[in-house]
């Protein structure tokens, strides 16, 4: 987006520091910890997906914005950085560069800039790469490397490959899947995604976003929490097809999806109720995909049906005026 | 005679059924897996719709207003039976590939768009013309779509190898590489008339 000086509106004029690009900043920083922790579970080249991705995503921004879009003024607001860096985290490591630079480059021609760029895409461009990476190559996609802590200097093609909790759960039942313990998904030494490990250090990025005032907590909630609902009913019906609760929130890339792909400004509802509703059926749609679709992970997917019903969750949560007559009522 | 050429080409560009009126998106979206599927279903249809434009235009004077469309679907569905088995009998293996979209021609919008909305007003020399323009107009339009569609998704264009193996993105031969180049294409063509737009104004 441009950034625009010299704008002229009537009285009051309230200075407010806040801009997209401090916000974005701010997402970066919270996502720092957990990429650079990602490293020393898969090896170095997690960290050169990461960096090909915050400053690809904004080289490729600048190039569809200079030239095809033919603005000048252009600032980079770190918004494509964001982009490039989630779906970064998002991939496995096993991922050829080049294989993630078309992602990238899909996720920001297709999923945002042929709707008019940052603020008008209807679904979240991270995701929209992600799908397109997970069924355009869907080998490189789903084979996961076994967690090599702390040895970062290895390269992933050196590394054993190993099947996700999730992907145990799916295929072998609960006593499987559990052989990693509770404690190891929580501080991420498991397999999976480049970023969506380590539950512990993602949280701590959160706070930090919560803190800075840059997200508010009902997304997150409403998700999770209907992620524990729906988890415990099927746990006490089926404890080893269906595994226990907590493993279903530390597992995968829930932690992720919830915390950050999930809570991006443009892509969920404006009001609290909304965003409760939103979080809700990302949730709902999860569990329903990991227990009976045909992948075993189904945060990335949710999240994306869930924002094609944004602007009727928006029309419906719609917050009434003070004093406003209800009609037919 | 400027007039009746111009019945030929809009179909090209113009009024491309698929890029700009947006007909007959279901054999589009379906067929075109790969360049000669394409081709296949645009040829078929090309067939379809000049002999069923021709045959309503004779017609157009004798049918009562009130029962024009289920003749004309008479009309549409004994070509469609014509050219499934010249098919079956003549080129097998691309009629078990298109299998049900052959039949499903009978209701292709764009056929039954043209006998209702030229053939039954005009001339049966200009309406084989505009069959023809608008199935030419349609035949290019899946074969572009089914080359990009096979050379991204498989590195080939009629089975004849670009880069292989080299690079390969398996979604474009599924549905959502159908819908995304269907989209891209589209809103290219509508570039390129807005640009003769403006260009005819000066």
């Amino acid at each position: 987006m441009m950034v625009r000086t010299f704008k002229t509106a009537a009285a009051p004029h309230i200075r407010h520091p806040d801009d997209t690009s401090k916000i974005m900043r701010d997402v970066l920083i919270a996502l720092i910890p957990a990429t650079i922790f990602s490293g020393f579970i898969f090896g170095w080249y997690a960290w050169i997906l990461a960096i090909v991705g915050a400053f690809g995503g904004e080289l490729i921004e600048y190039i569809i914005i200079r030239f095809f879009r033919k603005d000048k003024n252009f600032v980079p607001d770190g918004s494509a950085s964001v982009t490039g860096l989630l779906l970064a985290l998002n991939v496995s490591v096993k991922l050829p560069l080049w294989a993630f630079l078309v992602g990238l480059i899909f996720a920001l021609v297709v999923g945002k800039h042929v709707y008019g760029g940052l603020g008008s895409n209807p679904f979240n461009p991270a995701l929209v790469g992600r799908a397109f990476l997970m069924i355009s190559f869907p080998v490189q996609m789903t084979t996961w490397v076994k967690p090599y802590w702390p040895k970062f200097w290895m390269s992933p093609w050196d590394m054993v490959t190993s099947a996700t909790p999730l992907a145990l759960l799916k295929e072998h039942g609960f006593s499987a899947a559990s052989k990693v313990s509770t404690f190891d998904l929580f501080i991420g030494n498991v397999g999976g995604s480049v970023g969506e490990i380590s539950a512990l250090l993602l949280l701590i990025g959160f706070v930090y976003l919560l803190i800075k005032k840059r997200v508010t907590w009902h997304i997150p909630t409403s998700y999770i929490g209907t992620v524990l609902i729906i988890s415990t009913i099927f746990w006490l019906v089926n404890p080893e097809k269906f595994g226990t609760p907590i493993f279903h929130i530390l597992s995968g890339g829930l932690m992720l999806g919830a915390l950050f792909m999930a809570t991006d400004m443009v892509t969920s509802p404006v009001t609290p109720k909304g965003m409760l509703l939103f979080g809700a059926g990302c949730g709902a749609i999860t569990m329903i995909i990991r227990y009976f679709g045909g992948y075993p992970e189904g945060v990335s997917f949710s999240i994306l049906i869930m924002n094609a019903f944004v602007p009727l969750i928006d029309s419906l949560t719609k917050p009434h005026k003070f004093g406003e007559v209800k009609q037919n009522g | 005679m400027a007039n009746t050429f111009a019945d030929f080409t809009k179909g090209i560009l113009k009024e491309n059924p698929t890029y700009v009126q947006a007909l007959g998106m279901c054999p589009t979206l379906a067929t075109t897996t790969s360049a000669i599927n394409g081709l296949g279903m645009g040829l078929a249809t090309l067939a379809v719709l000049t002999m069923s434009n021709v045959v309503v235009s004779l017609v157009r004077k004798f049918i009562p207003e009130k029962v024009r469309i289920p003749a004309y679907i008479v009309i549409i569905a004994s070509f469609v039976t014509i050219v499934d088995l010249l098919m079956h009998g003549f080129t097998y293996d691309l009629w078990k590939t298109l299998g049900l979209f052959i039949p499903l021609i009978v209701v292709n919008c764009i056929i039954l768009g043209r006998a209702e909305a030229f053939a039954s007003k005009n001339g049966v020399f200009r309406s084989l013309l505009d069959g023809l323009g608008m199935g030419v107009g349609f035949t290019l339009s899946l074969l572009l779509l089914g080359s990009i569609r096979e050379l991204l998704g498989n590195g080939t264009i009629f089975g004849i190898k670009v880069w292989g193996d080299a690079f390969k993105l398996f979604m474009m031969i599924l549905p959502p590489g159908a819908y995304i180049v269907l989209g891209l294409l589209a809103g290219l063509f509508n570039f390129i008339g807005i640009k003769r737009k403006a260009k005819i104004k000066g």
